[in-house]
């Protein structure tokens, strides 16, 4: 102690020259130790609590404006010290869950993290006795908080995956809870992490948009299409109309996670339905089955409509690259497009016929754009005939003109000296 | 007499055609290794009737505002019978006119033919070649496309460098500080009113001295002549040359035919004024040496702005070329030949830079 104190005192800068009323004490001494004692000045320095004026005493105790040790550090000044695991969310909770206090900060934040956290997972084991699930320092780091919104957070979107896997994906510390640790090999494959990772979009779910954050815990089997429909709201209400919903029910399976599974969700293909190999509709249905023959004609329309757009763009393309002006065609293929969305949206009610209606109206649409591209290519032809009987025509003129001028010439030279 | 030849010599009382028939009938022009060269001319004048004809019919169907500018051609491409083959001749044949000036300018140049008494010849020939520049930027932005807003924004950005009238040039040509419906109702006053009008005016004047002067001869073949009179040649120019411009008049209708059919020029994109310019923005092909060029100069030399110097380097450029009459005037022999070698030196240097705009990455 004695010898920390000294080599303390040899580093510690000159006190005198200090304003007291900006001395921190605590991180003077602290950020010239090593671990577990240490503490990074600058990322404490652009933490929100130190931006906020919060300094090492509102969560410690202690006097951070006093340079002597026993003071700074004494009872008297209330320190706590090292903050056990168990009371962290008490202690942030102390700030975070009164209201009034929190108003003087942020009046639009939230004020029910520690609540929520009480009704987690984390924090119903953390209740029996467990201090190796996540607390508040976990996911927030302890002297480098900053507000989610901010890219260096390590609550910001694009880092949370990151944050919950620490653990999660650590097979050795959580090999007593007998829960996947593969949640973020699979979520790294999946549509989700595209759009969030690659496309930047920061809407796109990450663990605590299904999971919850301060509430985290699986939804049950019963909520995950409430989960998904917080964005897929049309998917889920066609999903409530079809029969699968009371059948999933009575089975116990997951509405939306049973066809498109939870963590690694691929990007759905039109052979994700029908009666292939690779369709999810097989894994239940069988040849013969009302649902079997559903699948396979809600297959065969999707098919059908992704063939016929296909068709139209080929020869829009090729009559473009010919020359024709085909803009209004390739507007109005738009519209086809979105009619295959819809009814790849549709076909979550499971209804053939509700599919079809949305197939028919994208077809009348390839139809005119076919036909579109049709009169585009005729056009081109045309042309090129008429630029063929043009170039014979010139061809001709001047093969006549050489002529007449050799003959003119021939008779008169009209060449002066 | 005929009813039309009493028709023929009312009109010649009054318009005194026999003395235009006299002089046509006693034109002469010079025959030698470089007579071909002399088809330039026509074929620019050519390409120009054919401007005026086919921008008449545009005109017909054009509506020169933000709202309405692209979906007018959109619909002239697609709607209006043969109205894409109009437009894209109209595109192709503007770009072959500024080739053929040029041609006709370097072929001018070359063969000595502003010397005196031709200076005048030069000077209207060269504005004309700038009016020609002119009709093309102007013309550009009509179709209200991304890359046509983009390359004016660009375009003017330089204008409005040269230093002291640069900001209010930059105004005029834009109509307020940035390219909007203003610009594109200015442009199209220049390109369909303000220009023709210019042109035609300075058409007529060159092909007044033209017809006054006669057709140069290059020195090295002028004295070959008066070493050898007997080597003289020459033909008429009706209806011998004339039938030969013919000729050249219906190959180059052919390519415009041919680009036009096979290549027609593209509707491109709508405009929007607040979208960002596509990257790679550049402008037509017979900018791109100066664009280019500008790109190699340093952002400082010295004290002064690199860009600037730049822009100010190929004004006076330019200048200098126009002027060159007045420099080589054929007395000194050793002024001919490095006037040639600036010459050869300026076509290289347009070449190269043009190549290198095009195909480096």
């Amino acid at each position: 102690m004695l010898s920390v104190g000294a080599a303390l005192m040899l580093v510690a800068p000159p006190l005198a020259a200090q304003n007291k009323a900006n001395l921190n004490t605590c991180l003077d001494c602290h950020s010239q130790l090593d671990a577990p004692f240490g503490v990074n000045a600058a990322e404490f320095s652009n933490s929100i609590h130190a931006q906020k004026g919060l300094g090492c005493p509102s969560c410690h105790g202690g006097d951070s404006s006093s340079d002597d040790m026993t003071k700074a550090m004494g009872k008297a000044a209330g320190f706590k010290g090292h903050i056990d695991r168990a009371q962290v969310p008490a202690l942030c909770g102390k700030c975070h869950s009164d209201a009034a206090y929190m108003r003087g900060f942020n009046p639009s934040l939230r004020t029910d993290q520690f609540s929520q956290y009480q009704t987690s997972v984390h924090g119903q084991r953390l209740a029996k006795g467990d201090t190796h699930v996540a607390v508040c320092v976990d996911c927030h780091t302890t002297h480098n908080i900053r507000p989610p919104k901010d890219p260096a957070s390590s609550v910001y979107p694009t880092n949370v995956a990151q944050t919950c896997t620490r653990c999660h994906a650590n097979a050795e510390y959580m090999k007593d809870y007998k829960i996947p640790t593969n949640q973020l090999a699979l979520y790294n494959t999946s549509v989700h992490h595209e759009a969030l990772a690659v496309q930047e979009d920061l809407s796109a779910p990450t663990c605590s948009t299904c999971h919850g954050s301060h509430g985290a815990a699986p939804p049950g089997v019963a909520s995950v299409e409430h989960v998904c429909s917080t964005c897929h709201v049309f998917q889920q209400q066609l999903f409530d109309t079809s029969p699968h919903k009371a059948i999933f029910a009575a089975m116990n399976l997951g509405g939306c996670i049973t066809c498109h599974t939870n963590h690694g969700i691929q990007r759905p293909s039109d052979a994700l339905i029908g009666t292939a190999n690779g369709a999810v509709c097989v894994t239940c249905h069988t040849e013969g089955d009302a649902g079997y023959q559903g699948a396979a004609a809600m297959h065969a329309s999707l098919v059908k409509l992704g063939d016929e757009i296909g068709r139209s763009e080929q020869l829009l393309l090729r009559a473009e690259k010919a020359g024709v002006e085909v803009s209004d065609a390739k507007l109005a293929l738009a519209e086809a497009r979105d009619s295959l969305t819809k009814a790849r949206v549709t076909i979550h009610s499971a209804n053939p016929d509700a599919v079809d209606k949305d197939i028919q109206a994208g077809l009348k649409v390839t139809q005119k754009t076919y036909q579109a591209g049709l009169t585009a290519i005729t056009e081109s032809k045309y042309r090129r005939r008429g630029l063929g009987i043009s170039l014979i025509t010139i061809l001709i003129v001047l093969i006549a003109l050489a002529v007449f001028i050799s003959k003119l010439e021939a008779r008169n030279p009209g060449i002066t000296k | 007499m005929s009813a039309a030849g009493r028709v023929k010599d009312w009109l010649d009382e009054r318009f005194g055609w026999h003395e235009i028939r006299t002089f046509i009938e006693h034109k002469t022009v010079p025959v030698h290794r470089f007579s071909y060269w002399y088809f330039l001319g026509g074929m620019t004048l050519f390409l120009f009737t054919i401007q005026v004809i086919t921008g008449i019919l545009l005109l017909l169907y054009y509506r020169p505002t933000p709202n309405d500018a692209f979906e007018s051609v959109q619909y002239i491409m697609t709607q209006v019978p043969f109205g894409w083959l109009i437009r894209s001749i109209h595109s192709w044949s503007a770009n072959l006119m500024v080739f053929t000036a040029a041609a006709h300018m370097f072929s001018v140049f070359f063969l000595k033919s502003y010397r005196k008494p031709r200076e005048l010849t030069w000077l209207s020939g060269m504005l004309l070649l700038f009016l020609t520049l002119g009709f093309g930027f102007s013309g550009y932005l009509l179709p209200w496309n991304t890359l046509s807003f983009f390359a004016t924004k660009v375009g003017t950005d330089i204008a409005g460098l040269m230093p002291g009238l640069g900001p209010w040039i930059l105004t005029f040509l834009r109509g307020g500080e940035d390219v909007t419906g203003a610009t594109l109702t200015r442009f199209f006053g220049f390109h369909v009113a303000v220009l023709p009008g210019i042109a035609a005016t300075l058409i007529a004047l060159h092909l007044l001295l033209v017809q006054r002067f006669g057709m140069s001869v290059p020195p090295s073949v002028e004295a070959a002549w008066q070493a050898r009179p007997g080597d003289r040649k020459e033909i008429r120019f009706f209806p011998n040359f004339l039938l030969r411009e013919l000729m050249a008049w219906y190959v180059v209708l052919a390519i415009l035919g041919g680009l036009a059919a096979l290549k027609p020029w593209e509707l491109g994109v709508k405009a929007d004024p607040f979208g960002a310019a596509p990257p790679g923005i550049r402008p037509e092909w017979y900018f791109m040496f100066m664009f280019q060029s500008l790109k190699f100069i340093p952002a400082k030399i010295w004290i002064f702005d690199g860009e600037l110097l730049g822009v100010m380097g190929f004004g006076a450029a330019f200048l200098a070329w126009t002027l060159v009459p007045f420099f080589d005037t054929g007395r000194r022999g050793w002024v001919q030949k490095f006037v040639t070698g600036v010459g050869v030196f300026g076509l290289g240097f347009i070449g190269v830079m043009t190549l290198y705009a095009y195909t480096a990455k």
